[in-house]
């Protein structure tokens, strides 16, 4: 009995046993679920573990000429990449040997990519840049040692590439982002490029296209084991839009060898489409200096330079208009009553605006009508004019409200605001506001002889070189103008509509004939005759920007031809003088080379003057 | 005829159920463990799934003949097996080629063998054979001895071999003993021994935070705080006393009260540790003061359990400081929580946490988990084979096979618990329990609450070694289960 009940006892300790048992079981179970199902921290282990994701940086989009000739292209750069908690047990020695740098070198670089405050971004577990920009060559030198390197990889950038040195302030250049722009648009990211200035800049959405991503499997020893699910969840880059550009490349180079060791700017634009032909801002550079390794070291040489080759002179710096402005003035007075084509005023080697305070006149037959004042460019006709229109305005109403259509009619010219081009930093110029003379002289204290000098573009009237190329041009097309811009084309997509619409002045068309017939007499035999060409009837106006601080600015601005205009430009030329000097003949040569395709130098005089521009150094 | 008709009949095809299912989702995880993003083949037989499909084709033959075998044959031949597996082991020492350090495989033709498995079997056997003999007992001091020679043996050799993973699976056989009449105290000294020895270097050596040139060990004051409360309970247990238990207790609380006031006003030349011993010491001179007034025997087991705490500490603490290499100290310490070391000792562990906890709930699903198939899980298709099914198969699979296992190892109790010849019963709690420790340290280790110590999980692991000493074991079980049911047939 006894035994029995022993054995019995025994054969309970089957649940014991199976208790144990249960017990690891449970305890094993809790933990399974704590790693698997609360902790979510091993998924993110196991994923950064596994994928490495590569970026595929889209091309970006080509850049042509208005004739579809390539102007803007790229070239492949390689950025040496190094993923920092891989580099356990790296070869550093034979590591700054590959790429001919110093222990030194290779540890503030460390240094600096870990430095959080300089490296926002920094991860561990992420690919930083440890050396940007290696071309092919030096890329070809180091690819087949860099597999002895866990960590190391090279990642295959684009840079910019230009088929010729110039129309670097219209194309504008890449760059990379800075931390703001990555705060600011979360497509970027550390070591990404941008444009930075002109077409780059303001086209960056359609030429930077999509970056594309690689899902890569990476074993434990950093290999690559191939793709994600077959490239499943890769996406493919999207290249950059393509786009033409308005810019015509051959008068564009011609523009800035003639420019060459002088300040200045041309604008050149197609009268009947607002199209820029060239835009010029000398000093120039080459645009090949922004770009790669070399970049902010020459950027910062360029802002350096006295002469400013970085300034966009043609939208950004602001000139008195001078004399040209007095073909504004001649369309409001014949628009306002003022005057008729035919009036007439004299002048005594100048125009006394008070019994002793004379404005200045130059030499020329006296008694002139509308035609021969633009001929002559004389400044009386123009003081006479605005007396009229402010002093005794032929509807009655008062000085202020009369300034304030002159305005009106100033500003549906272009001018006084931005034109609204398709490129960033544009400066709008400057008309007052009539209440701006109010606080200045007291209302109702102001009259014509107050402000006398707006009537010959100096003064309160500011405006840039592009605003007086749209003047020739809404002269040209008799009374409107489209909004000049630089991109004609775009891949896939049309420009912006603003391009499109046609901006018509205040000024009815038929007062544009008599403007028209005195710029043509201003170059056949007036203040522009150096810049006549046989055969083609130019209409242009001369002018000269005063400098407090030097020599005077010299201005052309001219259209051709006559009828059915195919170039309005304007060509500022500073510290030169008077406008005939440099700024004429540079005009006229723009326009024939624009015209007939060259300069024809069979004709001695073209191929002097053309010698001249070129060889005539303003600045050193 | 007719009796192979009701041998087959006699079969538990419930166990062979579950070992088929097991040895099945075994292939398939080694399947998608080698499997290769880069040349996915279906079946390969130069790659390692394709021979693991060899060895489970054995494996199969090899259950075949297991239970075809004669079962008095297993009875009779226990002791040559056992002896001839002894042989074998040592001589494995002297032949076999070091590999990772370890004398344990022996290379037969194209077949490399690990005799350390089949120690297992003969162990079991020559156990069962032993313990079922007319008479036996495990009160007496000799059989006991007999008992200890006949587990330690074969075990011993194994750690020669270096293969110390395997010899701890021998502790096994100590839940065999405890069925079969071992006194459950041993169990519980056993299991007290482990967490104290846990604990002990868990909170060893720890610097007082105020005062750091004085150099407390908490792993003493803890141990020993255990040991007295243990001896309390014992004192309630034992000797039905409940108010002397509080005595005991609370007069070392007092001790220890005592020194935390002193620490309160600065006083901290007598730290805890000190106290710690001052405390068991006393706690030891009270029970002998005990026992000669009370004459009671049982104070003198009590002494012996605080003496033995004592010993254990000091023990550890020279074994663990002295003896162990640098790279096993770290070993035990990344698994106690001690040190973080993801890229030394602790990377395997770690990678295979990364890899399980990355399944989630329903797993990445098959041959898509990219922890084991990228390498960062160490031999994922041998020791960490669970790893694949974790991440895999997520929370849900990894519990379908913990719950495979727990039904198979339930329901050997049950065949164990039928049988009518102790020798069967002995036998099949053998298999059991070494199946039990099998799985436990292994899954325990993959999800990182046991040592990295390496041994393959039963059935699913890649390799015929273990497989075929598994099979073996299990089926001739089944084949002794057999027996019993072909004795009823009759
Ligand atoms: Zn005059």
């Amino acid at each position: 009995m006894k035994d029995s009940l022993k054995n019995q006892e025994l054969r309970n300790r089957q649940y014991i046993i199976i208790l144990i048992v249960l017990s690891v079981a449970f305890i094993y179970i809790i933990q399974l679920f704590y790693i698997q199902i609360a902790d979510s921290s091993y998924k993110e282990n196991a994923d950064s573990n596994a994928f490495l994701k590569k970026v595929i940086y889209p091309s970006r989009g080509l850049l042509y000429d208005r004739n579809e000739q390539l102007y803007v292209s790229n070239q492949p750069v390689y950025d040496l990449m190094i993923i920092m908690r891989e580099i356990q047990g790296f070869d550093t020695l034979s590591f700054c040997k590959m790429l001919n740098i110093n222990q030194e070198e290779f540890d503030n670089r460390i240094e600096e990519i870990k430095d959080k405050r300089k490296n926002r971004g920094y991860s561990r577990f992420t690919p930083q840049i440890f050396m940007s920009q290696l071309s092919v060559a030096e890329y070809g030198k180091i690819q087949e040692q860099l597999y002895k390197f866990r960590g190391v990889y090279a990642q295959q950038r684009v840079l910019r590439k230009y088929t010729t040195p110039h129309g670097a302030h219209a194309i504008g250049s890449v760059g990379e982002v800075n931390q703001q722009q990555i705060d600011a648009d979360s497509y970027y990211s550390r070591g990404d490029y941008k444009g930075q200035s002109g077409v780059e800049k303001e086209y960056e959405t359609y030429l930077r296209g999509e970056k594309g991503v690689e899902i890569l499997l990476r074993d434990a020893h950093g290999r690559i084991q191939g793709v994600y699910k077959n490239g499943e969840r890769n996406k493919a880059p999207i290249a950059g839009k393509n786009l033409t550009m308005t810019i015509d490349m051959g008068l564009q180079e011609y523009g800035e060898q003639l420019m060459i060791k002088k300040l200045g700017s041309i604008v050149a634009i197609e009268p009947s489409t607002g199209e820029i032909l060239a835009l010029i801002s000398s000093p120039s550079y080459d645009p090949h200096l922004l770009v790669g390794r070399e970049r902010s070291k020459n950027y910062n040489a360029l802002l350096k330079d006295p002469f400013k080759p970085l300034f966009d002179r043609p939208l950004m710096a602001m000139y008195p208009p001078g004399s040209t402005f007095k073909l504004v003035n001649g369309l409001i007075y014949q628009q306002e009553g003022v005057i008729t084509e035919d009036t007439r005023f004299s002048c005594r080697m100048g125009y006394y605006y008070s019994r002793t305070r004379k404005l200045g006149c130059h030499p020329h037959p006296n008694n002139l009508d509308l035609r021969e004042s633009v001929q002559h460019s004389c400044n009386a006709y123009y003081c006479h004019g605005l007396k009229g229109l402010l002093d005794s305005p032929p509807s009655g109403i008062s000085t202020t409200e009369s300034y304030n259509h002159w305005r009106n009619h100033v500003l549906s010219m272009g001018f006084g605001k931005k034109l609204g081009v398709d490129f960033p930093n544009e400066k709008g110029g400057l008309i007052l506001e009539s209440n701006r003379y109010d606080r200045i002289y007291g209302k109702n204290k102001w009259k014509s002889s107050t402000i006398i000098s707006i009537a010959i573009g100096q003064g309160e009237v500011l405006a840039t070189p592009i605003q007086t190329a749209n003047l020739a041009a809404l002269i040209a097309n008799r009374g409107y103008f489209y909004t000049p811009h630089i991109i004609k084309k775009i891949e896939g997509d049309s420009i912006d509509k603003r391009f499109r619409e046609k901006h018509q002045t205040t000024i009815e068309q038929k007062y544009f004939d008599p403007i028209i017939d005195g710029m043509l007499m201003a170059v056949e035999q007036g203040t522009g005759r150096v810049g006549r060409i046989e055969g083609i009837e130019i209409c242009g106006k001369t002018g000269t920007a005063q400098n407090p601080h030097g020599k005077d600015h010299s201005i052309f601005m001219a259209f051709a031809p006559k009828e059915n205009p195919k170039i309005a430009i304007a060509v500022y030329v500073e510290n030169s003088g008077f406008g005939a000097t440099w700024a004429v003949p540079i005009a006229s040569l723009m326009i024939e080379k624009y015209l007939t395709g060259t300069v024809d130098t069979t004709k001695l005089n073209r191929k002097n003057l053309q010698k001249r521009m070129l060889e005539t150094f303003l600045i050193e | 005829m007719s009796r192979k008709v009701s041998l087959f009949r006699s079969l538990d095809w419930i166990t062979i159920l579950l070992y088929v299912t097991l040895v099945t989702i075994g292939w398939f995880a080694i399947y998608s463990s080698t499997y290769d993003f880069e040349n996915p083949t279906i079946l390969n037989f130069s790659a390692r799934h394709g021979s693991q499909l060899i060895w489970i084709g054995f494996a199969f033959l090899l259950a075949l003949i297991t239970i075809l075998i004669d079962s008095k044959m297993y009875n009779n031949l226990a002791y040559i097996i056992y002896f001839l597996i002894i042989l074998l082991l040592i001589a494995t020492i002297f032949l076999a080629p070091e590999i990772k350090g370890s004398r344990s495989w022996l290379k037969i033709g194209p077949i490399t063998m690990q005799p350390a498995e089949l120690a297992k079997y003969a162990t079991a056997l020559c156990l069962g054979k032993f313990m079922s003999s007319y008479n036996f007992t495990l009160n007496s001091i000799k059989n006991m001895f007999l008992v200890g020679f006949i587990i330690l043996t074969p075990m011993l050799i194994i750690i020669l071999q270096q293969e110390t993973g395997l010899a701890l699976v021998f502790a096994a056989f100590f839940l065999v003993l405890f069925r079969e009449g071992m006194n459950g105290i041993f169990m519980v000294l056993a299991f007290l021994g482990a967490l104290f020895f846990v604990l002990f270097l868990r909170y060893d050596y720890i610097s007082s935070s105020s005062n750091s040139y004085i150099l407390e060990s908490f792993g003493f004051v803890i141990v020993f705080i255990l040991s007295v409360i243990s001896v309390g309970i014992m004192i309630a247990y034992y000797l039905k006393d409940n108010r002397q238990m509080l005595q005991f207790i609370g007069g070392n609380a007092i001790l220890y009260l005592l020194t935390g006031i002193l620490h309160l006003f600065g006083i901290e030349a007598i730290t805890y540790t000190i106290t710690a011993y001052i405390s068991i010491s006393l706690s030891i001179l009270y029970l002998f003061i005990m026992a000669l007034l009370q004459k009671q025997k049982k104070y003198f087991l009590f002494i012996i359990f605080l003496i033995g705490s004592i010993a254990l500490c000091n023990v550890t603490d020279y074994f663990f400081n002295n003896v162990l290499q640098p790279h096993q100290q770290m070993r035990i310490k990344v698994v106690l929580g001690l040190e973080d070391d993801p890229l030394g000792a602790g990377y395997n562990v770690r990678q295979s946490k990364i890899g399980i906890g990355s399944g989630g709930l329903l797993g990445k699903g098959f041959l898509n988990g990219t922890q084991t198939k990228l390498n960062y899980v160490p031999e994922q298709d041998t020791d960490f084979i669970f790893c694949t099914i974790g991440e895999e198969q997520g929370f849900v699979g990894s519990i379908v096979v913990l719950f495979l296992y727990i039904a198979l190892i339930i329901r050997l109790v049950i065949l164990a618990e039928r049988q009518r010849s102790s020798f069967s019963r002995i036998f099949g709690y053998s298999v059991l329990s070494i199946i039990f420790f099998h799985v436990a340290i292994n899954i325990g280790m993959v999800i990182g609450l046991v040592p990295v110590i390496g041994i393959p999980l039963v059935f699913l692991s890649y390799g015929g070694s273990s497989l075929w000493s598994f099979t073996i074991l299990l089926f001739t079980f089944i084949r002794l289960d057999a027996n019993r049911m072909e004795i009823l047939h009759q």
